[in-house]
């Protein structure tokens, strides 16, 4: 992989809030959020649950709108995005599912199965192309998400939480397979997540956010040789001492908010 | 949609599964409880059978009043012979065909409203309450108006049922868009989906469970409807039938004229289950 210095991802100043009016109160999400990924990297975004993490993510895919500040994906075009709750479509095949970004641009059904037959075998979904997603398990589910989300052919990936609800085992074997898969695209992706050892397995970078309103407590760099292997990592001196080193930030942070 | 089987379609493939072979018993053993499923679904369509046999012993036995209450093989006796005669079919084909154009009438404008409502807030805060005031408006009572303004013809029919029916269509397809997961909508916008797409392709399908529900009630209150109608205002059409043999107290002929509109409302009901069993696979689990 080659590291440019061009940006893909800038975040500048960007504060989000929530306003309730049942309680006429509002929840400030993100206050004064400033950060900016390369073209072809991968960052993570790790924090606890509530901090403002899925905010951000929405807010750069254009789900969400800015209080103020700027989001900008250099290059145009809009990113996709895996999202963490199970998003397939319950009554499309796992074939249909993963070419309905093509669909919605208008390509005959014919075409698109053509173009993202690849794709299916690029996430291992083979012989269930035709499967409905409810005979599929939860892995398999969050696959046919990845997929979809490689068919758009996006430089930009953004992933919520993506395996989140998954199993550890299946957990690690997804991760592994992302790694091999963006390895081989070249495309940047900021990916979500709770998970510290997640964010470390996966990184080019982790950015550290503390709790509401998240702010960036650090930037670190996760110097890993690439390709990785996933377990082998764990046998990484390194490893631990960045475990170590982003736990004792969040640490810091709390301020007895508890989970939100 | 996929076109799977039944086995395939209750089995839920581990992932990376290995095949291993079964033996025969073990085979056997799977399919059994699929086997067992079919053979009770296909009992289940004669179920309404074990009341006629209750009633056919009750009247043979003089528990009921054979003036009021005919057996059911004297009915079918006189069903019988009016098939042959084709009288019936004068009747049935008549309001048939009123009920599917009211039906079509009623439920077309109907699902588009509920998911248009549904999807859209401004015209559902101007517009939803409106409905709710004309919903609860009895549309029997409403009958001699229709008649007056639309004629004793079949236009007042296809008018009365398309109004029962919009309301029913309406409300089920509208909860059923108002349920579709937040996540599908934003997968969709994350794709860049227009209004359109968003319409067809994923409220639509999302509401499908609920639109089927909608369909169901709409048939059963169809034929509710044209047998109060056709006691009114028409020359044809099976509650007339019913009606005018009232008028000439031919008990049997009344109740071969009420069997006749259970039995098509029944038919019809089982005829959107096999369709929801198509179009809606996913529901079942």
């Amino acid at each position: 992989m080659t590291v440019t210095t061009e940006t893909s991802i800038i975040v500048e100043g960007l504060t989000k809030a929530f306003y309730e009016p049942r309680t006429d109160s509002e929840t400030i999400a993100l206050k004064n959020l400033s950060f900016s990924v390369r073209k072809g990297e991968f960052v993570c975004l790790v924090g606890p649950s509530g901090c403002g993490k899925t905010t951000a993510l929405r807010v750069i895919a254009d789900l969400e709108q800015p209080l103020s500040g700027a989001v900008q994906v250099v290059g145009g075009g809009r990113p996709a995005v895996v999202f963490q709750e199970q998003s397939v479509f319950p009554w499309m095949s796992v074939q249909d599912n993963i070419a309905f970004p093509l669909r919605v641009r208008g390509m005959w059904r014919k075409e698109r199965l053509e173009r993202t037959r690849h794709l299916i075998d690029l996430v291992g979904l083979n012989r269930f192309e035709k499967s409905l997603p409810h005979q599929l398990s939860g892995g398999m589910k969050q696959r046919v998400s990845v997929a979809r989300a490689l068919a758009e052919d996006a430089d930009v990936l953004l992933m919520d939480e993506p395996f989140g609800a998954l199993d550890e085992q299946t957990r690690l074997e997804l991760q592994q397979e992302l790694l091999r898969i963006w390895d081989a695209s070249g495309k940047t992706v900021l990916f979500i997540t709770h998970s510290v050892d997640e964010a470390l397995t996966l990184a080019d970078r982790v950015l550290v956010m503390s709790h509401r309103p998240g702010r960036i407590l650090a930037d670190l760099q996760v110097g890993f040789s690439r390709p990785r292997d996933v377990v082998e990592l764990r046998r990484d001196e390194r490893f631990w001492d960045l475990t170590y080193e982003v736990w004792s930030l969040l640490k810091g942070s709390a301020v007895g908010e508890g989970e939100a | 949609m996929s076109a799977t089987n039944t086995n395939t379609d209750h089995m839920r493939p581990a992932e990376n599964a290995v095949t291993a072979e079964l033996s025969t018993q073990e085979q056997a053993r799977l399919r059994a409880p699929f086997h067992r499923e079919r053979v009770f679904r296909n009992f289940s369509y004669f179920s309404p059978l074990v009341i006629l046999l209750l009633w056919e012993i009750s009247a043979q036995l003089g528990a009921i009043d054979r003036r009021f209450f005919p057996p059911p093989s004297a009915i079918a006796e006189t069903f019988l012979s009016m098939i042959v005669s084709l009288e019936l079919f004068r009747h049935i084909g008549a309001t048939l065909q009123r009920v599917a154009v009211g039906f079509l009438m009623g439920a077309i404008p109907g699902l588009f409203m509920g998911i248009f409502l549904g999807l859209f807030l401004r015209p559902r805060q101007i517009v939803g309450p409106i409905l709710a005031a004309l919903y609860p408006v009895p549309k029997i009572a409403i009958l001699p108006l229709i008649l007056l303004v639309f004629g004793t013809g079949d236009m007042s029919k296809y008018v009365i049922i398309a109004i029962g029916v919009f309301f029913l269509m309406y409300y089920n397809t509208f909860g059923g868009v108002r349920q579709v997961p937040q996540i599908y909508l934003d997968v969709a916008q994350s794709t860049g989906a227009n209004r359109y797409q968003v319409f067809t392709q994923i409220a639509l399908p999302s509401a499908l469970p609920q639109i089927f529900t909608g369909l169901k009630l709409s048939a059963g209150t169809s034929f509710i409807i044209i047998a109060a109608a056709e006691f009114l205002g028409a020359r044809s059409g099976v509650g007339f039938f019913i009606w005018s043999s009232w008028q000439t107290f031919s008990v049997t002929r009344m109740f071969v004229g009420i069997v006749t509109i259970s039995m098509l409302g029944y038919l019809t009901l089982t005829l959107i289950d096999l369709i929801e069993r198509r179009v809606v696979p996913w529901a079942r689990n």
